[in-house]
């Protein structure tokens, strides 16, 4: 099998897995019960947190686990609007953001919040003087991705965070779920007041994330009860899934630090196979992300390719969304400009460290004969 | 070219006289002691400031232990260049690139190399209009700049710096000796071992433990609230003391009123004997006037009786919002109001003397000896050393 849709999810590390079932078998107690047993996994969880905050170099309380970037963006988007209604409904983030971001905003909407979606250029990334000039007396929050799901361009948070620090009483939000692992983000001082992580994108366990809320910020729950994750997030906690998730974050920032540029390699490699190929049109901007190629193959539809692919045990993906008016067009391409051609026949592939140069140069093999059959069989 | 330097700047130990060399030596110490991990760091020490030479390392995590060293008034990265004008011009063109949204900035040139060719009036000049020309939207402030890019011309070599970052200031740990700090897992005691350990003083701490009415997790979460405050200081060292037999026998052979009173005169004698054995000369208290019905005047009148060893209770004058300020600020707030059950909350008298008076009290305690009990306890005190980098349990390490 050659696996390439990392993006959408990624294999378990088999010691992750490892620490699942240890942890599951050997520490189920429940860590809020008093006796010795939950205070051993109370003392795990906190470990847990511990190494999870030295890692994103942030402070143990200002993590808590949740089910996943889903969820996370949810409790930072809502959480928000909910807790500081009163000093203004109006919130900025952008038209390419995931589902769990603007489905939330568009919940919010008919509650009577007003969300302004900023555009992307041709690049795909926002313009700071549009953000700058979007902000107004009732700002609440603002909320944009770190790196972009489908296409892989990064938006200059760094900056953003400067210029929510000018404005004490908004909060900002980085939905980080592509980025953690590939692309380093700072959290600590940087003006970022909520980031959204998630496990399974990191060779961690699907039903587990991350959300970092710093010190400063106060949410409205999306759970009531138990007074868990300091009152933000109630529920028996996840033991062994959280600390499956710590360590996938471990091994994952290794990787970033020793391998990154590995994948900057094959991504580059890929790229170069790509323009090469007649009516393909390579969607990706420079400077993106090392790990998500998207590209379009004119006038094929796209899960017919997938599924020739497939069917040699190739998985790739495509991005069709749901919310645009066209049904098969992508939300994130048609937001950078392009045509209906492009927009409707854009393939994704997104790698991990463990893929190799060989797997590439089948898939591109496997690619061209796919095109070529398709163009045959219609002649 | 990146910032290759972090400069130190002293707080008040500048002001300190003929033994400004002491706190000198002990902050150069502690401050090697914090970046030794830094396999490429050096720290080193010239006319009136010191230096830590970052050779390659990313300066943000050093700059991050270092904020938490008292003695340190202010730090600044900075870039060490050559004694040459268009070198000069380039690294002060890049601090001042370095900051985030600058809109003003001012240039000065201390030139205590005089051998240099320009003048510092010259420099101000020269520098001045090479960073006006090389940014955009960036003008020159005299009065309230947004940065001030420094340019010190040695006589070895030029130092660049654009920006500063505040210290804590105080002293630097070790300086003022050694207290015992009691410590109970409360909001308080915390803040006063920092506050203390800002006055230079290392500490050491001891909790009263009283297994089974106090849970395990009572004392690791004084271990946790002890290893919050070693960033602030070195290692410290724990007395865990065993006090429930003895807190048992006060219960039961004191009057009920008073027996609260008594508890924290025993805590007191057990603190007083750690000192003795451990060389410490004076024990902090988080304790605080009027805060809640034991600590009043007369109850502290009442409890002191038994040490002449100092008192240290740096909170005694704050008002409570203020405590937990600085104990958000110090990161031990959220550790500190975990819910466990501590030794001075399990035996509360349904109705304790507020005000207990010396004479009564020590009446009562003639009437029992309690000096086997006492010796018992002494002897079956733990100690635990924490430290910083203190790792997770061994048992944990596999799975994360």
């Amino acid at each position: 099998m050659i696996y390439l849709d990392n993006s959408a999810t990624t294999r378990p590390d088999a010691s992750v897995l490892d620490s699942f079932m240890k942890v599951s078998q050997d520490y189920f107690a429940n860590p809020s019960s008093i006796h010795q047993f939950g205070g051993t996994a109370e003392k795990l969880l906190k470990a847990a947190k511990n190494q999870a905050a030295e890692i994103l170099k942030v402070e143990a309380d200002e993590l808590i686990f949740t089910s996943g970037g889903t969820e996370g963006n949810n409790l930072a988007i809502k959480g928000i609007a909910l807790e500081h209604q009163h000093r203004g409904k109006h919130i900025i983030t952008t038209e390419i953001e995931h589902p769990s971001v603007y489905e939330a905003c568009y919940g919010l909407e008919r509650l009577g919040f007003e969300v302004t979606y900023l555009p992307v250029d041709k690049q795909g990334v926002i313009s700071l003087d549009e953000l700058r000039n979007a902000i107004r007396e009732d700002t609440i929050l603002i909320s944009v991705m770190h790196v972009n799901n489908e296409i892989g361009s990064i938006q200059p948070v760094e900056e953003i965070g400067e210029i929510a620090k000018q404005y004490p009483k908004l909060f900002f939000h980085v939905d980080d779920v592509q980025g953690l692992g590939k692309v380093p983000l700072k959290l600590k001082d940087s003006g970022i007041d909520l980031c959204t992580f998630s496990a399974h994108k990191i060779h961690g366990l699907k039903g587990t994330g991350m959300l970092y809320i710093n010190k400063r910020t106060k949410l409205f729950p999306l759970f009531h009860g138990g007074s868990q994750e300091f009152s933000n997030r109630s529920g028996t906690e996840n033991l062994a899934g959280n600390v499956a998730m710590v360590k996938a974050l471990r091994l994952i920032k290794e990787k970033e630090k020793n391998e990154v540029n590995k994948l900057y390699d094959l991504q580059r490699f890929l790229l170069n196979e790509l323009k090469e190929l007649d009516n393909v049109w390579v969607n990706t901007p420079d400077g993106a992300a090392p790990h998500i190629i998207n590209f379009s193959v004119q006038g094929i539809k796209p899960e017919v390719i997938i599924h020739m692919l497939g069917e040699q045990d190739i998985y790739i993906s495509t991005k069709s969304a749901c919310s645009s008016k066209l049904k098969d067009e992508s939300k994130v391409l048609a937001a950078c400009g392009y045509d209906t051609k492009r927009t409707t026949s854009a393939l994704r592939i997104s790698l991990s460290y463990d893929n190799t140069e060989q797997e590439l140069k089948i898939f591109i093999t496997a690619l061209k004969k796919a095109i070529k059959q398709f163009k045959e069989a219609l002649e | 070219m990146e910032f290759d330097h972090i400069l130190i700047r002293y707080g008040e130990m500048a002001l300190k006289g003929k033994n400004i060399k002491v706190f000198i030596n002990q902050l150069h110490h502690n401050v090697h002691q914090k970046v030794k991990d830094f396999p490429n760091v050096k720290v080193k020490r010239t006319q009136g400031r010191m230096f830590i030479l970052l050779n390659g390392t990313d300066p943000e995590p050093v700059m991050e232990k270092c904020r938490n060293i008292f003695g340190i008034h202010s730090l600044s990265l900075a870039i060490k260049v050559e004694n040459d004008i268009d070198k000069i011009k380039e690294a002060a063109l890049y601090a001042l690139q370095q900051g985030k949204n600058i809109k003003t900035f001012k240039v000065s040139v201390k030139r205590i190399n005089k051998e240099f060719p320009f003048k510092s009036q010259e420099l101000n000049h020269i520098l001045g209009g090479h960073l006006l020309a090389n940014t955009e939207d960036i003008t020159v402030d005299v009065h309230h700049p947004d940065v001030e890019v420094k340019i010190e011309i040695r006589q070895e070599a030029t130092y660049i710096t654009s920006g500063v970052t505040l210290g804590l200031g105080g002293l630097p740990v070790g300086t003022s000796g050694k207290s015992l700090l009691l410590l109970s897992g409360g909001i308080d005691s915390p803040v006063a071992g920092y506050l203390a350990m800002k006055r230079g003083v290392a500490i050491e701490a001891i909790h009263f433990h009283s297994p089974p009415y106090t849970s395990d997790r009572a004392k690791q979460k004084v271990l946790d609230l002890t290893k919050q405050l070693t960033k602030f200081g070195k290692s410290i060292n724990v007395h865990i003391v065993p006090f429930t037999k003895l807190q048992q026998e006060i219960f039961r052979e004191m009057p009920e009123a008073y027996a609260m009173t008594i508890m924290r005169r025993m805590m007191f004698r057990i603190a007083e004997a750690v000192c003795e054995k451990e060389e410490i000369l004076s024990l902090t208290t988080g304790e605080n006037l009027g805060q809640v019905a034991s600590q009043t005047m007369e109850s502290m009148h009442t409890i002191n009786e038994v040490t002449n060893y100092p008192v240290i209770r740096p909170l005694v004058t704050m008002d409570k919002l203020e405590v937990i300020e600085i104990s958000q600020q110090i990161g031990t707030y959220e550790t500190s109001i975990l819910p466990y059950e501590d030794c001075c909350t399990i035996f509360v008298p349904k109705s304790p003397k507020t005000k207990p008076k010396r004479h009564k009290v020590n009446f009562y305690e003639s009437k029992h000896d309690f000096h086997a009990t006492l010796q018992e306890t002494l002897e079956g005190i733990e100690t635990i050393k924490i430290t910083e980098k203190m790792k997770t349990e061994d048992a944990f390490t596999n799975l994360l």
